[in-house]
Parts: C-alpha cells; sequence; structure tokens
C-alpha cells in the first residue's frame, strides 16, 4: 500500500517536471525559464527522496542537501546575469 | 541605478555557514558513507563561490586573501607528499595506514593516513573550481 502511494506520488511529480519543461521551452521572457528551472531542481529533490524511500537506503540524503545547495546558487547566479548583465563584479557598489 | 540586495547579502551570511558545516561533513564521512574529497571540495567552492556572487570580488579578498592557485599546489603537494610518506618508511608508493586511537570524550575512533590525501585531493577542487570561475567571470588577477 505504502509503495503504491509512492509511485503515485512519483507519477504525480513527473508530470509537475513535463508541466515546468513546457513552461521552460514555451516561455515567453528569461524570468520564466529561471522560475521554471528553480521548480525543476526543487520537484527532482522530493523524487530523490522517495526514491530513497522506495530503494529502503540512507546514501541519497548527501543529494539531496547537493541539489538543494546547488539549485539554489544557480538561480541566485541566473537571476543576478539578467539583472545586472554580468555574475561577479569586480567591486560591490553599495 | 543604485540597487539594493539587502536580502540577498543577509540569506549569504546565514547561508554559506550551512553549506561550509555541510563541505566539513562530506569531507569527514567520505570513508564509512557517501562522500569525500572531491564531493566535499566542490561544495566548499560552491559556498566560496556565494560569497562572491553576493559580495564582489574586492571585499570576499579583503576577508580572505588567498591566491587560489597556490592553494591548488598545495594540494597537489600534499597528496603526493603522503603518497611519498609511505616510501620513506619501506612501503610502496600509494601505501595507506590506519590506526586506532583512543580519544578521551569520543571514545575509539580510527585516524588513516588516507585523511590527508582527501585533504590534498579537497584543496586542488577548491583552488581549481575558484580559479576557473574568477578568470571566465571577466574579474581575474
Amino acid at each position: 500500500m505504502t509503495e503504491k502511494i509512492l509511485i503515485l506520488s512519483l507519477v504525480l511529480f513527473s508530470i509537475t517536471i513535463i508541466v515546468a519543461l513546457f513552461r521552460i521551452i514555451r516561455g515567453p521572457s528569461m524570468p520564466d525559464r529561471v522560475v521554471a528551472l528553480d521548480m525543476i531542481g526543487v520537484t527532482l529533490l522530493s523524487m530523490i527522496a522517495i526514491v530513497s524511500i522506495l530503494l529502503k537506503t540512507k546514501a541519497f540524503l548527501e543529494v539531496i542537501l547537493i541539489l538543494g545547495i546547488l539549485s539554489f546558487i544557480g538561480t541566485i547566479a541566473f537571476s543576478k546575469y539578467l539583472e545586472r548583465g554580468k555574475i561577479i563584479e569586480r567591486k560591490s557598489d553599495s | 541605478m543604485k540597487t539594493n540586495d539587502v536580502i540577498l547579502k543577509t540569506v549569504t551570511k546565514v547561508v554559506v555557514f550551512i553549506i561550509l558545516t555541510m563541505a566539513v561533513y562530506l569531507f569527514f564521512s567520505g570513508h564509512y558513507s557517501p562522500g569525500g574529497g572531491f564531493i566535499g571540495g566542490l561544495v566548499l567552492a560552491s559556498a566560496i563561490v556565494l560569497m562572491y556572487l553576493a559580495a564582489g570580488i574586492e571585499i570576499v579578498h579583503k576577508g580572505m586573501p588567498f591566491d587560489f592557485k597556490i592553494i591548488a599546489a598545495i594540494g597537489v603537494l600534499l597528496a603526493t607528499g603522503t603518497g611519498f610518506a609511505s616510501v620513506l618508511f619501506g612501503q610502496d608508493f600509494l601505501t595507506q595506514a590506519a590506526i586506532a586511537v583512543h580519544f578521551p570524550l569520543i571514545g575509539e575512533k580510527e585516524l588513516a593516513s588516507v585523511v590527508l590525501f582527501e585533504a590534498g585531493v579537497t584543496l586542488t577542487v577548491v583552488g581549481v573550481v575558484v580559479t576557473i570561475i574568477l578568470n571566465i567571470s571577466e574579474g581575474g588577477e
């Protein structure tokens, strides 16, 4: 019973990724694509958690944390590029 | 245009310490569970890159005045040095040893010389990744 629920949630997460993929392909502007990529990152993280429950292992828990960190840093880098044109500045202007 | 990124800077001040703790955990857990020098070095480098993103190159260099090329060189020296240390004891190159040491508070722990090799790998990865990112981001030296 638990396994069926987990597989059902995996299917639902897959549908979420497909919907976000539609936003990446058809997105009219660049920020739409960045938000969709961030959403795919979070969804993938949840799918890894469910897969690690299904496989009854604790070996994937570091992967979840690292994927969260990388998705965060990638989104920040993209949004700094969209706002200012360069990612790492020589000198902070504040 | 005056930009205001106080939220990014405040979040970075908290999150960098979490990422650094994660890097240290991954480095030390590499013997018995997933982790190790390479991925620990990558997470450490991502924390440094997050600081560069939030504060700019000059401010980070004021607090952390390392030349990352020298850090990569120190890492390679450490990794090959642990290999040659086993030659000095009459063993083959890169032979690793481990001893069990009794610590006063945390009990019996195993100290292995692989940790020094992994520290070399970590320093090399951090130096190489940060050097690449700084050089392609038009900052450079």
